[in-house]
């Protein structure tokens, strides 16, 4: 199963190229894509950058589960989900998605699945830095 | 027994620590690591929706530590 799953978490720049590739397939008629970018506001108040950091271990285990599970429900053939850590600037890409399916709804529903539970169960967070401070995202009870 | 407990986001904030070694009873569960923690970091307990991991698993408050155990702090996660 494991040549059906990519996974990676790292300091460097995601690689679009390298998420398409890996899902890229003859057998396949699509693939879904899904690219998170730093967004320069927060409720009106302007981000300058995002620090993201990580329980890298356990986020890669739970990455996986995540992947095995989309596999599992959905009729797809490949998933690829990288995340960035350390700091981002406001366009860079935190995190990007790639899922290969013969036909297309079951790599739309199985993107969408994969970064809904990704931002519910990996332990990866970010701090929010604003000109006048910053602030852990969610953290607030 | 000895405890590995790891901090994370804000917890790590809260702790001024990554890590920390603990010393404490056998037998002890989830939810009284949680009781111990907030006595010895008062500011936690205004964060108290953390969930805790065992060993790189998400565990509940039941659970029972076992010397050795690496434990860690997961505050909400807001990756992605």
């Amino acid at each position: 199963m494991s040549e059906s799953i990519s996974v990676k978490i790292t300091a460097e720049k995601l690689n679009l190229q390298d998420c398409y590739d890996f899902v890229h397939d003859a057998s396949c008629g699509g693939i879904a894509l899904f690219v998170g970018t730093v967004r320069n506001k927060t409720k009106d108040k302007e981000v300058t950058l995002l620090d993201f950091s990580t329980y890298e271990e356990m986020a890669i285990k739970e990455i996986k589960k995540i992947a095995e599970s989309a596999l599992e429900q959905f009729d797809i053939l490949k998933i690829a989900i990288h995340h960035a850590k350390g700091i981002l600037e406001i366009g860079q890409i935190p995190v990007i998605i790639s899922v290969s399916s013969p036909h297309r709804k079951a790599s739309f529903d199985a993107c969408q699945f994969a970064i809904d539970t990704l931002k519910e169960t990996v332990p990866i967070w970010k701090k929010e830095h604003f000109a006048d401070g910053e602030v852990w995202v969610n953290s607030t009870p | 027994m000895q405890l590995e407990v790891l901090f994370f986001g804000i917890t790590a904030d809260i702790a001024t620590e990554k890590s920390i070694q603990l010393e404490i009873e056998e037998g002890l569960s989830v939810e009284k690591l949680r009781i111990f923690l907030q006595i010895k970091y008062p500011n936690l307990s205004n964060y108290k929706n953390y969930s805790v991991a065992v060993n790189m698993e998400y565990a509940s408050d039941d659970v029972v530590l076992k010397t050795g155990d690496a434990v860690a702090l997961i505050p909400p996660v807001s990756g992605g």
